[in-house]
């Protein structure tokens, strides 16, 4: 075996130079990931990226071209789903529509062979800890949707498993009611303490639950970090674009420049600035540069871009004004403390920010 | 589901009660003049000549050879019946699994069948099952038996016949039903640590339940009342109720008592659709989730 792709001491889950191919398109293209024990993250990236089939392979119902999956030091690349001890809630609701709620919720005990009196007790605690306590003897239709993923997820937990996967279990849920459940996968995690692998699309969701995220896109692993390093630091210009909105100006590189220098760029439209190399970059190469809304300043004063503003969006507590540059619109957000002063269509504005907060990337 | 008082859903489209029914009024025409009226016919001769009487169904029921063609229909029903679920539940689940080309011969297997006539099927059972037919003249060359065997009006030979007629009636159902499942529960158990045997078990088995019941029924219903495969393949020794019935009209000119057994046959089936009505209702709630 290759002892340089073992996981490292403490990683729970290790997925290692994972390759599955549908034809020849590369679903998942030699993705390498650990999950540290307790630790919630998440699979974020845009349908097709390779998220499900990455979950699918830790769960056992796929099973990889190449490339291993470890649980606990553990090859279990070829186990079957059944003795990997593993949890999982489903996009769609999978409480099997015959059984009562507390069948459901003992249904696992049952197949470990566990003792009637016991499972009962156990489904009762576990029915308890997504307070759906005196539920038990419906029948799954009789719940709202919510109240059946939370049973899923009772029933998930209820033998102690090691790891405990969900395949965007929210999606089928409403914006309210998503977000309350949010919170609530949370703190059951916290509380049980168990290892969670989240499915999602949705990056919101993503940056609200997570411990760290892995952002993929086109089967490749774009970047694995904690939810403040992945917004305020996005190591490609996708992660930039795809986590949080972010403006994009093209420019060309003044000089050379290693990643985290500061560089003097030509904006498109002809201006010069200094931003940040997230690159590594050459003098005359065409780059992205991605300066995020909440970071654009205006002032009354010249020095900066030029920019007229076209139009200002009232959403409440943020207001975001659209300004037109000499290259492209940009948006810029301004919270309702600093928009006292809210210019109105028409001002002609100079626009700046602070080097480190304007990303440079190699244009693709 | 909120109800839709006197109008029709059909085709996505609404129709008015008097609309509808001029629709249906070919449908109806013909179900009553062929059926129901000729049906209600023989019904009243069974029970006025041409006085009330009660005796055509007492002697149904008094006769022992009469009791012992009922016996034995019902026998011969169960029978084909498991047989047809026993052999039709596995290829239901092929089915259920198969995709293109794989799927489309599997049904071609189950439907072909179907669209060939009751009485070709039955003669081919002939070919194969009587004295110097293809069995015994395979089992006698190979020195298994010295002499052919009686396989033709046998009870068995009746029961083999109509499962292998029959089995198409329980396949489609089941197939249907376990079709709908989706594949998620079967995941999700496996998950849960069920094996595959568990996830068939707990899992699909109970929620294909519609679908042996409905698919049982059919079989058991139609072999209840079924003519051509047991009047040739069990002859007179292994006589069913329809047999019953046709000897008492074409040869002994009984309507009466042919009435009284197909009234018998009718109330008999009543009471079965009405119970198995019940047991679906059960299962209503397995297809709303």
């Amino acid at each position: 075996m290759d002892l340089q792709h073992r996981s490292p001491p403490g990683d729970h889950v290790g997925v290692h130079d994972l390759v599955k191919r549908y034809g020849d398109v590369a679903a998942v293209d030699s993705v390498s990931l650990g999950v540290k024990k307790g630790e919630f993250l998440a699979l974020l990236g845009p349908s097709g990226s390779g998220k499900t089939t990455i979950l699918m392979n830790i769960a056992g119902f796929d099973f990889p071209d190449s490339g291993r999956i470890e649980i606990d030091g553990q090859d279990v690349t070829w186990t079957p789903p059944y003795k990997r001890n593993l949890g999982m809630v489903f996009q769609r609701y999978t409480l099997f529509p015959h059984m009562s709620v507390l069948d459901n919720i003992a249904f696992p005990l049952r197949m470990r062979k566990i003792g009637r009196a016991e499972r009962e007790e156990r489904a009762r605690a576990a029915l308890k800890t997504v307070r759906l306590d005196g539920y038990g003897d419906r029948k799954p239709s009789q719940l709202s949707g919510g109240q059946q993923q939370r049973v899923a997820m009772a029933r998930a937990v209820v033998y102690n498993p090691e790891v405990l996967l969900m395949d965007e279990p929210l999606s089928a849920l409403d914006k309210n009611l998503r977000e309350e459940m949010q919170i609530e996968i949370k703190h059951l995690q916290r509380e049980l303490g168990v290892t969670v692998i989240f499915v999602t699309h949705d990056q919101t969701e993503a940056l609200t639950m997570a411990d760290r995220i892995a952002v993929l896109d086109h089967g490749k692993l774009q970047q694995l970090d904690t939810p403040r390093a992945l917004y305020e630091a996005p190591a490609s210009a996708f992660v930039a674009g795809f986590i949080g909105e972010t403006n994009f100006w093209p420019a060309t590189a003044a000089n050379d420049a290693a990643p985290g220098d500061e560089v003097a760029v030509e904006l498109e439209g002809g201006e010069r600035a200094t931003v940040m190399a997230a690159d590594r970059l050459s003098r005359q190469q065409a780059v992205r540069v991605a300066i995020r809304p909440e970071n654009l300043r205006l002032s009354a004063d010249s020095g900066g871009c030029a920019a007229t503003v076209n139009e200002a969006i009232y959403a409440g507590s943020v207001t975001t004004l659209l300004v037109r540059t000499k290259g492209p619109i940009l948006r810029v957000r301004l919270t309702a403390a600093t928009a006292a002063s809210e210019p109105a269509a028409g001002t002609s504005l100079s626009l700046g920010w602070q080097p480190r907060h304007a990303r440079a990337y190699a244009a693709a | 589901m909120k109800s839709r008082p006197s109008r029709f859903l059909l085709g996505g489209r609404t129709y008015s009660p008097a609309v509808s029914l001029l629709l249906a009024l070919p449908f109806l025409l013909v179900i009553l003049l062929a059926f129901l009226l000729p049906l209600g016919m023989l019904l009243r001769e069974s029970a006025f000549a041409p006085g009330f009487t009660v005796e055509h169904y007492r002697k149904v029921f008094d006769e022992p050879v009469y009791l012992r063609v009922m016996y034995r229909t019902v026998r011969i029903s169960i029978f084909v019946t498991l047989i047809s679920l026993l052999l039709g539940y596995p290829l239901a689940l092929l089915m259920a699994r198969a995709r293109g080309l794989q799927l489309s011969l599997l049904l071609i297997a189950v439907l072909l069948p179907l669209w060939t006539s009751v009485l070709v099927r039955t003669y081919a059972w002939l070919v194969l099952l009587q004295r110097d037919g293809l069995i015994n003249d395979m089992l006698t060359g190979l020195g298994i038996i010295d002499a052919p065997m009686q396989l033709l009006r046998t009870e068995g030979a009746v029961v083999l016949a109509m499962s292998h007629v029959l089995l198409p009636f329980v396949v489609l159902p089941l197939y249907a039903s376990l079709r709908a499942i989706p594949d998620d529960y079967e995941r999700a158990a496996k998950m849960l640590g069920a094996n595959g045997f568990a996830v068939f078990r707990h899992v699909t088995l109970p929620l294909s339940m519609p679908g042996i019941t409905s698919g049982c029924l059919m079989v058991f219903l139609l072999a209840l009342g079924f003519f051509v495969t047991p009047a040739l393949i069990g002859g007179p020794q292994q006589m069913m109720l329809a047999t019953l019935v046709q000897q008492q009209v074409t040869e002994l000119l009984n309507w009466p008592f042919a009435g009284a057994i197909i009234g018998v046959l009718l109330f008999a089936v009543l009471v079965l659709v009405i119970a198995f009505n019940r047991v679906v209702r059960l299962d209503r709630f397995v297809g709303q989730v």
